[in-house]
């Protein structure tokens, strides 16, 4: 069967977090892998009971930090002893205890923009359009609802079976997410 | 976060999700914008224009407009920066070190605290430029190629200030904006009207709340603390750098850095205290910023207090023990020369009236703690007029010393530059929420996920 599977997934509504990890939890061990959770906010433990890695943020950061502390200590070296010297009060052109606090200032703005953008492209952000947005009640997702997301990309998923899975979890509704 | 026992609960009782989230957003969804906001915006507004005509002023006249001359060429310029810029510390203290330390309380008072961060960042990053002799040409401070094969002075503390304070002001932007990401969404999905769902919509970026997003979204955020607080520390040590590597007598003590870091906190946590007392009345947030909150600030600012009450005495101390006459002549110009009054009344404001709160009954009154908050911005204020002028206005010759008086176009400058911070901060509380909802809801009691059996 190659035609595009009519749906994107179906989406499960909780009423608080137990509820949702216990679900999630359900959903591992009855084989799916393609799952996903939404909440208000971030609850403890969540992503790795969804089977999500571990992030490579810090990494990033750690490399932005050091890319910011090289253009930093290079910046003044640079202008200073090469295209610039300077003599001021019998200083050495390479003054380096001057060069700290520019160095250290620099590494932590790098680190803090590897940070911030690293998470918002590993989180695929910006995204205005995702599927689950045309459904009216994940509107609650932001306020005080629990979502288990099934994707139709799931090798399980069958639109009726999946349903009926998910009923068993005895969740507030399910919702079709057209793609 | 942890739970703790045995104390005061950070939210009142009785609240679930639904209503912290809907009381904070209320005030962003209001149709309708309260009489209290319009006249405070307005009277804001006005003083912000007070600021536009005196800085119009300042750029077609130039700086002798001001009271500044040899010997005293730094006036309220450097004295306003360093006020406005110590304000801001608070902010970032409240979010970045109580983040680490785990301390739940933050989360009421964090949001609006990293606002006045930025909008005090911005008021103090405007007067060294305004402060330079041809303000236009403030770019020239950036290290950039240009036909004159130039670079700055990398050597020079005002250069570290260029690079301390633009960061500063990034990283604090950063971290605003990631803490409310989530919010935004929240707004966007709470709003009535396509025209406003979308604006928050775009700024919100199509947050949806997917534990993976939050799994990094939690690393960014700490790791933004981790880095924001040493940050923080950096950028008032850089900013009394700016007077301890001069050779002035006033100016070159090795306690700057650690004393000023503390006055910042200081300063910071009144003016936390000064928008959160009328704010929490105003809209009724009471069940959120709760005595205890109130409590522990005025704690912070009592042992900051101290601090700083600690460096006013190590200088006199260092003046004396060191044996310097030049030192030891600037401690007694301070004492018993022409800008006496404002010394005694900086010790009485900074040093004497926080004494107050050692006293439980004192930081449980509201009216109190105001008072005091107002006092403490004032005497903070002083101490860096004492810090600047008297410094500068007699050194090593008795021939080169000289007076500085404040001119109109100084006052206007200085009570217009919170004409802005206010009207910045009246446009952020009427359009963002104000309390961080998503870290509201995970506090509470329901937030916890309980171990079920099977």
């Amino acid at each position: 069967m190659n035609e595009r599977p009519p749906l994107y997934g179906l989406l499960a509504e909780f009423g608080d977090p137990t509820e949702l990890v216990a679900a999630v939890r359900r959903a591992r061990e009855a084989g799916y892998t393609r799952l996903d959770a939404f909440t208000p906010f971030p609850v403890e433990g969540l992503a790795e009971e969804l089977g999500c890695e571990r992030s490579r943020l810090p990494l990033l950061v750690f490399a932005g930090a050091v890319l910011g502390a090289a253009v930093g200590y290079g910046l003044q070296y640079w202008t200073s002893v090469v295209a610039y010297p300077w003599n001021v009060g019998g200083r050495p052109f390479h003054s380096w205890p001057a060069f700290v606090p520019v160095t250290f200032e620099l590494t932590v703005l790098f680190a803090a923009l590897f940070a911030v953008l690293g998470m918002l492209a590993l989180n695929g952000l910006p995204r205005p359009y995702h599927p689950v947005f045309r459904v009216p009640r994940f509107a609650l997702a932001t306020r005080d609802r629990f979502f288990l997301l099934v994707e139709a990309a799931d090798p399980l998923f069958h639109p009726e079976e999946t349903r009926r899975f998910l009923e068993r979890l005895v969740p507030r509704t399910v919702s079709e997410v057209e793609p | 976060m942890r739970r703790e026992e045995g104390r005061p609960p950070v939210i009142e009782p009785g609240h679930t999700f639904a209503t912290v989230t809907d009381k904070i957003a209320a005030v962003v969804l209001a149709q309708k914008t309260s009489r209290g906001w319009w006249l405070g915006f307005g009277l804001s507004f006005l003083l912000l224009l007070l600021f536009l005509y005196a800085v119009g002023f300042l750029f077609l006249r130039g700086t002798g407009i001001w009271g500044v001359n040899v010997p005293v060429a730094w006036g309220f310029a450097i004295v306003n920066f360093v006020w406005w810029i110590g304000i801001g510390h608070a902010g970032t203290l409240i979010s970045a070190i109580l983040l680490l330390l785990r301390q739940p309380w933050r989360t009421s008072i964090n949001r609006f605290a990293e606002a006045m961060t930025l909008f005090a960042v911005a008021c103090a990053g405007l007067y060294p430029i305004l402060h330079l002799g041809r303000p236009w040409l403030f770019y020239w401070l950036f290290p950039y190629p240009n036909t004159m094969g130039l670079w700055p002075q990398f050597r020079s503390p005002l250069v570290w200030d260029v690079f301390a304070v633009s960061t500063y002001a990034t990283v604090s932007f950063l971290f605003w904006y990631v803490g409310l990401l989530p919010d935004l969404a929240t707004i966007r999905d709470r709003s009535r009207g396509p025209v406003r769902a979308r604006i928050y919509g775009v700024l919100a970026m199509g947050w949806r709340g997917s534990a993976a997003h939050w799994q990094r979204y939690e690393t960014a955020y700490l790791l933004l603390a981790g880095l924001s607080t040493p940050l923080v520390v950096s950028v008032h040590t850089v900013v009394s750098f700016d007077f301890a590597v001069g050779l002035v007598p006033g100016w070159h003590a090795t306690i700057f850095p650690p004393y000023f870091v503390a006055g910042a906190i200081f300063s910071g946590f009144a003016m936390v205290l000064t928008l959160a007392i009328p704010l929490r009345a105003a809209y009724g947030l009471e069940d959120f910023v709760t005595m205890r909150h109130l409590d522990a600030m005025a704690r912070v600012m009592l042992a900051t207090g101290l601090v700083v009450a600690y460096g006013y005495g190590s200088e006199i101390f260092t003046a004396w023990y060191g044996g310097n006459i030049y030192e030891e002549a600037m401690v007694s110009n301070r004492f018993f020369g022409p800008y006496a009054p404002v010394y005694w009344a900086l010790l009485a404001c900074n040093v004497v009236a926080p004494q107050a709160l050692w006293f439980a009954r004192v930081r449980a009154s509201v009216p109190a703690l105001f008072v005091l908050a107002l006092v403490v911005n004032v005497g903070m204020w002083l101490e860096r007029f004492v810090i600047v002028v008297t410094s500068l206005h007699r050194d090593f010759l008795p021939s080169s010393w000289g007076m500085y008086v404040p001119t109109f176009w100084d006052w206007a400058t200085f009570v217009g530059s919170i004409g802005l911070f206010l009207s910045l901060l009246f446009l952020f509380i009427r359009f963002l929420p104000m309390i961080s909802m998503f870290e509201m809801r995970a506090l509470l009691p329901e937030a916890e996920v309980r171990e079920t059996a099977g």
